[in-house]
């Protein structure tokens, strides 16, 4: 059951992502974003797999809910006939082959690491990130308090940055 | 082939399915059935407060009035405009109703009935699953405002995406003292009931937050800031007046439903009031104590049938009351300028909603 699950929610993913980015029936840049809340819809699918609920919620909650709504918006606002005829170029092709190639060779090394030496990769004492939020919060703030607050400046800083862009005239 | 049937339903397995298919059906019919009548409601107490009769002809006191409603919008012609997508012209009003009749699954209705709990899917992530599907609810409207291919709609979809998405900050920001104040809950260990209701819950499931209520009293008393917030993102969140922007009918003409007619136009109608349900019952277990009331007894997890069946009356007549508070406001409020909606969610309840939480937490911090 567990099994079938996982190579469903595996299958829809990817299917619903290839859709977001190459659609060979519709250019449509608000049908990519519909493919792409399906496609977090289905990653959310693999993350209940994974029991792990917390995440699985807020996927779908900000991903899902938020940030593509955000990009609707965007979409909607913006004039979308010439970005319909658009035909894909060969540098764009190349760079996403390009960055998505690099990702799975980082997936790929990792795997290959964890399969040669298991402890390296955090064993049988790894932190457990499954479950519900009560383990997320505790890891969250003792062992990786700073990285969590660095990434809290981050985003800081590009609010403060979406502000200075989006000011015409500084006072 | 029927003992092998018998056997499996008294597998845990079977229970589960046996139970859980029961519940939906049960909670479906009563949504469906307040959802029918909550439109007859509001016609009758809109004519009450401006005079007329309002709808009295079909049955006696009008009754009746929903099945004809009913039978009208199968029989009308379904025109589709030439102009609009199609694909999403037919899927907007479908996603319209889905994510109203999802949130429900996890509303704790009653307390215990046949040592069954009363609620369809008890899950740990409660209300982060609540918000999540509340945010999907977006995506209807603001389909059917790009599908329609004309600008009234789209202008309609624009602003019902800003409109949610601001008011949704201000919502999950205001229930956090919630959690705060109920997160150290202990069952009382002599009583069976709340241990069969208590076990296994973690702190954001809803079931522990009514069972909170039941024990120490409603959190409208603990967190009136909190109730007054979500009170108003709650008509935010539904599109009712005084928030409803995107289909005011005097700049928009109807907005986002502009170009459906007959049984898309009424699945738009129904998504608005199950979605009002959704929001009824969310704020009864989050404020109003849900299935509890403190009086004769009847905060104690039910041990009978009987007071199985008066706790789900007693969740049944706090979200009515709701949901006619909704509809009378309708009738007494103007409608909010977009600016002043904009400006009300992001200055005033995002920063209140802020020193709510700290508030509550150094509260709750002083007295430990």
């Amino acid at each position: 059951m567990q099994d079938a699950l996982f190579y469903l929610f595996a299958f829809l993913t990817l299917v619903f992502g290839f859709l977001v980015v190459a659609n060979p029936f519709s250019r449509n840049p608000v049908t990519s974003a519909m493919f792409l809340v399906l496609a977090i819809i289905s990653l959310a699918g693999l993350f209940v797999l994974l029991h792990a609920f917390f995440l699985a919620a807020v996927q779908v909650l900000v991903y899902a809910g938020a940030v593509i709504v955000l990009f609707l918006f965007v979409i909607m606002l913006l004039d979308l006939k010439a970005e319909e005829q658009r035909k894909l170029k060969a540098a764009g092709v190349a760079g996403g082959v390009l960055a998505a190639g690099a990702l799975l060779a980082i997936f790929l090394a990792s795997l290959w690491a964890a399969s040669r030496d298991p402890a390296a990769a955090g064993g049988a004492d790894a932190p457990v990130l499954e479950g519900g939020t009560r383990a997320l919060a505790k890891l969250l703030f003792t062992q990786y308090l700073l990285p969590f607050e660095l990434v809290s400046v981050l985003l800081l800083v590009g609010m403060v940055g979406v502000v200075l862009l989006s000011k015409k005239d500084l006072k | 082939m029927i003992p092998a049937i018998l056997n499996w339903a008294e597998t845990e397995a079977g229970q589960l399915v046996l139970f859980g298919a029961l519940k939906i059906l049960g909670v479906f019919s009563v949504v469906m059935f307040i959802v029918a009548y909550a439109v007859w409601v509001e016609r009758r107490t809109a004519a009450f407060i401006q005079d007329r009769v309002g709808p009295n002809r079909v049955g006696p006191l009008g009754l009746l009035q929903p099945v004809a409603d009913a039978i009208k919008s199968f029989l009308k012609e379904d025109f589709t405009p030439a102009h609009v997508r199609k694909v999403y012209y037919w899927l907007a009003p479908a996603i319209v109703m889905i994510p109203s009749l999802l949130t429900v699954a996890i509303i704790p209705f009653g307390s215990l009935l046949g040592g069954q709990k009363m609620v369809i899917a008890d899950l740990n992530v409660g209300i982060l699953y609540t918000f999540g599907i509340v945010s999907l609810g977006v995506y209807g409207i603001v389909l059917a405002g790009y599908a329609a291919r004309s600008k009234y709609p789209l202008i309609g979809g624009l602003r019902s995406s800003a409109q949610l998405i601001s008011y949704e900050i201000a919502l999950g920001m205001a229930v956090i003292p919630l959690f705060l104040i109920a997160g150290g809950l202990e069952a009382p260990a002599a009583s069976a009931g709340w241990q069969k209701l208590l076990a296994g819950t973690s702190s954001l499931n809803l079931g522990r937050l009514v069972s909170w209520q039941a024990l120490h009293g409603w959190f409208i008393l603990y967190a009136p800031v909190s109730f007054v917030i979500c009170l108003a993102a709650m008509f935010a969140e539904t599109n009712r007046m005084p928030f409803d922007l995107p289909e005011s009918e005097q700049e928009l003409a109807g907005g986002y439903n502009v170009e459906y007619s007959s049984m898309k136009f009424a699945l738009f109608f129904m998504g608005e009031y199950a979605n009002m349900v959704a929001a009824a019952a969310l704020m009864t277990t989050l404020f109003l104590g849900g299935w509890s009331l403190p009086v004769a007894g009847l905060n104690q997890p039910a041990a009978t049938i009987g007071a199985g069946l008066l706790h789900i009356g007693i969740f049944l007549a706090k979200m009515c009351f709701l949901i006619f508070m909704v509809i009378w406001v309708r009738w007494m409020w103007p409608r909010f300028r977009y600016d002043q909606l904009m400006d009300l969610g992001w200055r005033r309840f995002i920063p209140l909603a802020l020193a709510n939480i700290v508030v509550t937490a150094a509260v709750l911090w002083i007295r430990s």
